[in-house]
């Protein structure tokens, strides 16, 4: 029995009031994470604290990194080795791993990246949450590019989350983020860690060559030392590898398979959690942190038989664009609140069938069910 | 024609090179090839990690085993993640100066405090040849580049110095024109069992020497022949900082 399996096997049933940074790196390490790199950042260091204790018992292994942009380029180099990898940051170290997500994208390495997100811009509120990244998280890296983002709303959800970002690597070979928040990464929250038998592990494909293209959306992986003579770059190329920098359909080729890949699965990709009843004519849109004060202030409403529906994206990226079209098509209203000043809104808006307000909230708080729910009411 | 028993090395379908003639690209590339082939390193375990500028793509595409090229000035930081994940990948990184010393200072300091085996060849044409030729952090004090048209004002940096200070276990530097111990160095380099550090000054005769007044490869290397002094210890090279100083300056 591999080492990691009898670790698994020791946490399975067992009951731990855990953070939400911990369930993270219980996540990872149920979906085979054996590489981590980081650089110290309130408030995802406890992910790396956690990954720091644990993974040199299984053989996996961990190191600091001297910044953000060392962390997520030895993230990369791993992963070309063999590993399962992961680094985790917040705002300002998110900002400086944007250039090595690009890398993630253009090369196809699959490996994720947490940003338990704080308020900023820069330096900002250090410790607080905040929910101002999910635009970067879209378009932070230069270039057309897609991405696959997650966001827990519990402790619970941030394991199964992480679990399912691997996975997603895997499966589309690309990086894929996790955006949990200050407030959810050092929640305390009840959890059972669950048999690993019940929690499905996406392994990596290794296969022929070409591994950049040449039919189908997701080419194979390679690895070093196999022989494979693989060559990779961030630079356009060609499906053997080869950089081709100057011939217009090579680009196109590429650029659009690795947008398509994502695009063309993103029914697959997509999760959101409904509550409707029918007949509502209002509804409220929110995700991680802010979705839990919003689910509060549904119930508030309905306790004074004002029917309202509830849409939690799970998957903030590629974006619900079908789910939000059918959760709005029969609504008056819907709100949309967030610990920000309106990012996801944006895309709301361009997709909701009815009228879309907005509550927004930053300074590293999260609203309260009361505030959420005056704000629902004047909708009303 | 018979084939040179060293084309195998080489990933025949990325040549002729893309190196502008004249370039010490291709005198590194022979040399690192040549230490490959005596050492009898299996090429199949060989990893290359390279970041942004001409001195890596000696390697990418060039050199035929897995290449990892990188963005700018993080091929040591993506080295570190191969060797530290699978030891037993032989891991080598080849850069330029604006790369590993400049956007990329940071992570050979902490590669070479950390010491993990990786082999570091830095191929410094003192200048931004890629871009056009711009001011780089070992461009000698008064030259016009492009960024610095009345004279760079700042004095340039002693990498091998630098990564001395840092632990590394093996260090050494020498001129694209010592072309015999330099390969032994790249040798002793890819034997180190610790961060091993080759510093090349290589002639750019189209990026740099052009406005040196060395428009003409051999005219660099006449220069390197002329002005170089062999000191094999650091404390001592301090004292000649009118000489390139070359020699093997840690050998632990």
């Amino acid at each position: 029995m591999s080492v990691r399996k009898k670790f698994i096997e020791e946490l399975e049933g067992r009951k731990s009031f855990l953070l939400g940074d911990e369930a993270c790196a219980y996540g990872a390490i149920y979906a085979g994470c054996d590489f981590f790199a980081a650089y110290p950042i309130t408030p995802a260091s406890e992910i790396a604290e956690k990954m720091a204790e644990v993974l040199p018992q299984m053989g996996g292994k961990f190191i600091q990194m001297e910044d953000e942009l060392g962390a997520i380029s030895a993230v990369i180099g791993a992963v070309w080795a063999g590993a399962k990898g992961m680094t985790a940051t917040s705002g300002p170290g998110f900002s400086l791993m944007q250039e090595g997500i690009g890398y993630g994208v253009m090369t196809e390495t699959p490996f994720v990246v947490v940003d338990v997100q704080r308020s900023g811009p820069s330096t900002g509120q250090a410790t607080k949450p905040s929910q101002g990244d999910v635009m970067q998280a879209r378009w932070g890296t230069h270039g057309d590019h897609n991405i696959i983002a997650l966001a827990p709303w519990s402790v619970e959800e941030t394991f199964y989350l992480t679990v399912e970002a691997f996975n997603l690597a895997e499966r589309y070979r690309t990086p894929v983020l996790v955006l949990s928040d200050g407030e959810i990464g050092h929640l305390r929250e009840p959890f059972v860690f669950p048999k690993a038998d019940d929690i499905e592990v996406e392994n990596r494909f290794y296969g022929e060559p070409p591994f950049f293209g040449g039919g189908g959306l997701v080419p194979p992986m390679s690895k070093f030392g196999r022989g494979d003579f693989v060559h990779i770059t961030g630079s356009t190329h060609k499906p053997n590898g080869l950089r081709d920098v100057e011939t217009q359909s090579v680009h196109d080729e590429l650029v659009r398979r690795l947008y398509d890949k994502i695009e063309k699965n993103r029914e697959k990709i997509v999760k959101t959690n409904l509550d409707a009843q029918s007949g509502s004519k209002f509804g409220v849109i929110s995700y991680g942190v802010s979705a839990r004060p919003s689910y509060g202030a549904v119930l508030q409403a309905r306790r004074k038989r004002i029917k309202v529906d509830f849409l939690r994206l799970v998957t903030l990226w590629p974006f619900p664009r079908n789910q939000v079209r059918e959760f709005t098509k029969n609504l008056r209203a819907v709100l949309v609140v967030e610990e920000n000043l309106g990012q996801m809104v944006r895309e709301v808006e361009r997709f909701a069938q009815c009228r879309v307000e907005f509550f927004g909230m930053i300074g590293g708080r999260t609203p309260s069910v009361s505030e959420i729910y005056s704000a629902l009411k004047g909708m009303f | 024609m018979a084939e040179n028993r060293l084309h195998k090395y080489l990933r025949k379908e990325a040549l002729p090179t893309s190196f502008c003639p004249g370039c010490g690209c291709g005198t590194v590339l022979n040399l690192f090839t040549r230490a490959v082939d005596e050492l009898k390193l299996d090429v199949k375990r060989l990893v290359c990690v390279t970041g942004i500028g001409c001195s890596s793509w000696i390697p990418s595409p060039h050199f035929l085993c897995d290449t990892l090229h990188t963005v700018h000035g993080r091929a040591l930081a993506a080295a570190t993640g191969v060797k530290l994940y699978n030891p037993d990948l032989t891991v080598v990184v080849i850069a330029g100066d604006g790369d590993i010393l400049a956007i990329g200072g940071n992570h050979l300091i902490h590669a070479a405090r950390r010491n993990l085996p990786i082999t570091t060849i830095l191929v410094n044409n003192g200048i931004y040849a890629m871009t056009g030729g711009q001011v780089a952090p070992t461009t000698p004090k008064g030259v016009r580049t492009t960024t610095t048209p009345h004279g760079n004002p700042e004095a340039p940096m002693d990498a091998a110095k630098l990564v001395a200070a840092c632990g590394a276990k093996f260090v050494a530097r020498w001129t694209t024109y010592h072309i015999i111990p330099l390969k032994s160095a790249i040798k002793n380099a890819l034997k180190t069992d610790g961060f091993s550090f080759v510093e090349v000054v290589s002639q750019c005769p189209v990026g740099y020497g052009k406005l040196v007044g060395m428009a003409d490869a051999a005219q660099q290397l006449h220069y390197y022949k002329e002005n170089s002094l062999r000191i094999d210890s650091l404390a001592e090279a301090q004292k000649h900082p009118d000489k390139i100083t070359v020699g093997n300056f840690v050998t632990l």
